[in-house]
C-alpha cells in the first residue's frame, strides 16, 4: 500500500504550491497514472480521502486519467500502443520494444480558490 | 529538527533506531458513521451537514455562471520528485564520499539479512562495510549484522511498506562509513513497493530464493525491471525441490534483458565469489567516476 505515501507525497506538493501562490481550498486534484506503472487506481482513491483529511487537500475530488502504455519498436522503429510493459511488438513481432508511455506519475494541475 | 528537510522526525540515536510512522492526523479523527451536525476545524465552511455542498458562500457571498471563484494552477511534477530530490542529494554524496551503495530488496524471507551476514564476514577484511536495515518493527536484523562488526542501523518504518530516501538520508547520519566503503540497504521485505522509490543507491539488487515460484518475475515484474543484479538464493536446497531454474532465469530476462544473474547460496557459499567479483568491478566503476572532476561532485 505505498499508495498513501504518494498521497502524501501529493499533499506535499500541493503545500508547496500554495506557499507559492494564494488560495485556501482545493476543489480538485488531477494526476497522470501510467497504465503499466506501480500504481493501481482504485487503491489511490481508497486511500485519497483518509490520507488528505485535515491537510490543505481535505475535501479535494481526486481525477485520475490514465496514461495508455506505448512502446518503441527497435526493429520497424515505429511507435506502438502496448498491453503490458514487457510485450512484443504488436506490428512485427519484435519482443525488443522499449516503453515511451505508461509509467507516469505526475500531479499535473489544482483547481483552487 | 532536522536541518536538511526541515522535518521533525525524533532519532534515537542511542540505539540506533529510527520510527517513520505514517501520521495518524489524530487531530482530525471523526468517524461518519453517525449522524451528527458537529463543526470541522478546517476552513470548509460551506459543506453543512446532510451533505450539501453550496458554492455560493464565497468571498462575495455570490458565484456568477462562468466567473467561477476557482482557478486552475498548472503544477506538472512527478508525485515522486521530493523523494527523487532526496535521493539525488544521497547520491552527490556517495559520489564525494565514494561510497558504492546497494539497495537489496525482495520479499520476506528470501535470505537478503544471512546473505548480507556472510558478505561482510567475507568481505570486512577488503572494505569498510556498513548496512541500513529497514522492518517495519524490532532491531533484529541490524543485531545480527552488529553481529559481524560492521556498523547497522535499524529504520522501523512503521505502518509503511518500504523505505524511502527521507528515511535512509537520516539514516546515514547514523553512520560514519569511510570513504571508499560499501553501504548495503536492505529494504523491507516486499516485492512490490520499494520499486518505486529511489534511495540514492548505485544499483537495486532484487533477491529471489528457490523456495519461492519461478514465475516471481513476471508475478512481480515491476521489482525485476528497476533490479540491475538478480541472486537466486538457497541454491543449496535445489535438490530437494522441483524448481525450476532455467524458466526463472527465462522469466527474469524477459521482464529485464539487462539484468546480471547470479545463482549463489549464503549457507554453502556457491557462487558468492561471483558476487563478489560483480561488486568490486561496479564499485570500481563508480570510484572512477567520482575520480573524475566533472563527476567529483
Amino acid at each position: 500500500m505505498h499508495e498513501v505515501s504518494l498521497v502524501e507525497s501529493m499533499v506535499a506538493l500541493v503545500e508547496d504550491e500554495r506557499r507559492r501562490q494564494d488560495f485556501s481550498r482545493v476543489r480538485t486534484i488531477r494526476v497522470y497514472v501510467g497504465a503499466l506503472g506501480h500504481v493501481e487506481p482504485d487503491a489511490l482513491r481508497f486511500c485519497f480521502e483518509a490520507v488528505t483529511r485535515g491537510t490543505i487537500a481535505d475535501g479535494a475530488q481526486l481525477m485520475i486519467v490514465m496514461i495508455p502504455g506505448e512502446g518503441s519498436c527497435s526493429d520497424c522503429h515505429r511507435v506502438v500502443p502496448l498491453e503490458d510493459r514487457f510485450a512484443a511488438c504488436p506490428l512485427c513481432g519484435n519482443p525488443r520494444v522499449r516503453m515511451v508511455a505508461g509509467d507516469e506519475l505526475r500531479l499535473a494541475e489544482l483547481e483552487v480558490e | 529538527m532536522c536541518t536538511v528537510c526541515g522535518c521533525t522526525t525524533k532519532a534515537m540515536s542511542g540505539n540506533q533506531e529510527l520510527s517513520h510512522s505514517a501520521p495518524s492526523h489524530d487531530d482530525h479523527q471523526h468517524p461518519h458513521d453517525h449522524d451528527h451536525d458537529h463543526v470541522h476545524p478546517h476552513r470548509r465552511g460551506h459543506v453543512h451537514g446532510g451533505g450539501t455542498i453550496d458554492f455560493g458562500k464565497g468571498l462575495a457571498g455570490v458565484e456568477i455562471a462562468g466567473l467561477s471563484q476557482a482557478r486552475t494552477i498548472r503544477i506538472e511534477r512527478d508525485i515522486l520528485s521530493k523523494n527523487d530530490a532526496f535521493a539525488d542529494a544521497i547520491r552527490a554524496r556517495f559520489h564525494s564520499e565514494r561510497i558504492f551503495a546497494l539497495n537489496f530488496v525482495s520479499s520476506p524471507g528470501s535470505g537478503k539479512t544471512s546473505l548480507l551476514v556472510r558478505t561482510i564476514e567475507d568481505l570486512k577484511d577488503r572494505w569498510p562495510i556498513a548496512v541500513i536495515e529497514g522492518d517495519q518493527q524490532t532491531s533484529r536484523d541490524a543485531e545480527r549484522i552488529r553481529a559481524t562488526g560492521a556498523q547497522a542501523v535499524q529504520v522501523n518504518t512503521g505502518k509503511g511498506c518500504h523505505l524511502d530516501a527521507h528515511m535512509v538520508g537520516h539514516a546515514l547520519d547514523h553512520l560514519s562509513l569511510a570513504s571508499g566503503g560499501l553501504l548495503f540497504i536492505e529494504n523491507v521485505g516486499n516485492l512490490v513497493c520499494p520499486a518505486a522509490f529511489d534511495l540514492g543507491e548505485a544499483h537495486k539488487v532484487v533477491v529471489l530464493s528457490v523456495t519461492e515460484g519461478e514465475d516471481k518475475p513476471l508475478k512481480y515484474p515491476d521489482m525485476f525491471a528497476a533490479a540491475d543484479l538478480m541472486l537466486l538464493n538457497k541454491s543449496d536446497l535445489l535438490p530437494h525441490l522441483e524448481f525450476d531454474v532455467e524458466s526463472c532465469l527465462a522469466a527474469a530476462l524477459q521482464v529485464n534483458p539487462q539484468i546480471r544473474i547470479l545463482t549463489v547460496s549464503a549457507r554453502t557459499g556457491e557462487g558468492l565469489d561471483a558476487l563478489y567479483a560483480w561488486i568490486e568491478a561496479n564499485a570500481s566503476v563508480a570510484s572512477d567516476f567520482a575520480a573524475l572532476p566533472a563527476f567529483g561532485g
